[in-house]
């Protein structure tokens, strides 16, 4: 089944061309990677897919539908996690934004809403944090309360903007195998420009540059047998022939 | 001082300071979260042509003043939402032309001279009973507003983009803070004057963010820390004979001192 389906897609900014038909298809159980260098456009498409910008023209469907429709599916993981962190707010309480508020309660929270945040709290590991203020965890521990929060609304697609960024080795492993194991319910998207980490978990690779490339994993590292250290700019400049492509 | 307590307007006084404090623990929290403090203040300056229209045409001059913290209020939610890198611009823009307008149409009122120096430093000690009424209201409503709609609030001041991916409607929220600012500052300035007032709306909130650790708790202990700052103050410049909004700020100030002091110490 497939999740999302980009086609022909097109977007420019102030008249300047940032994506050129753009075709893309993510079935469900897929761990898509989407590479590409900075002002590539890897972000812009991120925000066609969350219906924060509209594209020019061709269209997006998310689980059959608009963006628009589908938001209460997809979980986002914004890129700056790092920001605001003298605010004083509970991690519980970040985790519960999630929620998409339909029947609210006039004060407060409902009973269900706090135990489903804790629930995915301690899918992520970060449970016994519950009530400890943001500000006070490390860049790792922040952005397992940020996959939660996305998690909250019980998304289809699990869509991460830069998840790694700012945070160091040990920690950007256990991030990518959180993924990797709530990719076996959920479809993962993520955009990073960490190769080598995310073509370890990826099926599916997507290279931006104006331009989509498309790489299913199994093919591409094929392509370089045994060999373990991999390069990353070879593996850059190989991604984004045109030849590489399905 | 026990028998200055039976006077009426040490009483209003004291009910105006308690008021005021409360708004400004709430609101003070938002404008801080929401790095609004300088947009406040700009807001506060700009009343004073809303003080100088009220003398002009000789109505109510919290009515005025209001008037002209809500149009600059609704004029930078505008500007934020749809030009934010020129911000500082126009609060300064507003700032100064706010206090023009004021100082002209004060000019041109025939034989009357109102006292310039109250309303920039304040005058607790010359609330009325309807100033009392009027506070109350509208502390009142800020409470439930922000009571009601906390979450949304919250969602907003925390993480906006993340809010707007909510369905929640960012625009709505943010000048709904602004506005409530706006009214806070008003009454504020009866107390400490337009001048004082970004003091009251930031020192007790930056010692109760280091006490706090959630947005409610933050309000709450402003809330009292700001009470106990203003009540201090009213006692010392009644005393004394000082200008009440002045001492309000000092002791919020030399307070915040000796917990940055404390602090500093407790860390070692």
């Amino acid at each position: 089944m497939s999740v999302l389906s980009i086609r022909h897609l097109n977007f420019t900014y102030q008249k300047e061309p940032v994506l050129e038909d753009i075709n893309l298809e993510v079935d469900a159980g897929d761990f898509l990677a989407i590479i590409g260098p900075n002002g590539g456009g890897k972000s812009t498409l991120l925000k066609n897919i969350l219906g924060i910008v509209t594209p020019s023209s061709g269209t997006i469907e998310v689980l059959g539908d608009t963006p628009e429709h589908r938001l209460s599916q997809i979980g986002y993981v914004p890129q700056n996690t790092n920001i605001n962190t003298d605010f004083p707010i509970k991690v519980i309480e970040v985790v519960m934004m999630g929620h998409v508020g339909h029947k609210r309660p006039l004060f407060g929270y409902r009973k269900e809403e706090k135990a489903c945040a804790m629930g995915v709290l301690a899918q992520v590991g970060m449970a016994e944090y519950a009530e400890v203020k943001i500000g006070s965890l490390s860049g790792g521990q922040r952005q397992r309360v940020m996959i939660a929060r996305a998690l909250c609304a019980h998304p289809k697609i699990l869509l991460l903007d830069e998840p790694t960024a700012s945070i160091d080795v040990t920690g950007q492993k256990q991030i990518y195998d959180l993924l990797k194991m709530l990719n076996e319910h959920i479809t993962v998207i993520v955009v990073s420009h960490d190769i080598s980490v995310t073509l370890g978990y990826a099926n599916k690779v997507a290279y931006i540059n104006k331009t989509l490339t498309f790489h299913n994993v199994d093919s591409t590292l094929h392509l370089h047998g045994g060999d373990e250290h991999f390069c990353e700019v070879e593996m850059l400049q190989m991604l984004s022939q045109k030849g590489g492509s399905q | 001082m026990i028998e200055a307590l039976s006077y009426d307007f040490i009483q209003n006084a004291i009910y105006a300071g308690i008021l005021v404090s409360i708004a400004s623990g709430i609101i003070g929290s938002l404008v801080v979260v929401n790095r609004m403090v300088f947009l406040s203040g700009g807001i506060a300056h700009t009343a004073y042509g809303g003080i100088g229209l009220a003398v002009y045409f000789g109505f109510p001059i919290f009515f005025g003043a209001s008037l002209f913290a809500v149009a600059a209020a609704l004029f930078m939610a505008y500007i934020t939402l749809h030009q934010r890198e020129r911000m500082d611009t126009f609060i300064g823009l507003i700032w100064a032309v706010g206090m023009a307008i004021g100082i002209i149409l004060i000019d041109l009122t025939p034989g009357y001279h109102v006292d310039l120096l109250s309303y920039l430093f304040g005058s607790i000690l010359a609330v009325s009973r309807e100033d009392i009424y009027y506070m109350a209201v509208l502390v009142v409503a800020i409470a439930l507003i922000v009571s009601l709609r906390y979450r949304d609030i919250l969602a907003v001041s925390y993480d906006s983009e993340y809010a707007a991916l909510r369905g929640i409607n960012v625009p709505f929220f943010y000048t709904l803070i602004l506005v409530m600012s706006a009214l806070t500052v008003v009454i504020a300035i009866k107390v400490v004057g337009l001048i004082l007032v970004i003091a009251l709306l930031t020192i007790p909130i930056y010692i109760s963010e280091k006490l706090s650790s959630s947005l409610g708790g933050m309000m709450l202990i402003s809330g009292i820390l700001s009470t106990f700052f203003t009540l201090i103050g009213l006692f010392l410049s009644y005393q004394y004979d000082l200008t009440s909004g002045a001492t309000i700020i000092m002791v919020s100030a030399l307070s915040l001192m000796l917990f940055l002091g404390a602090q500093k110490i407790a860390g070692r």
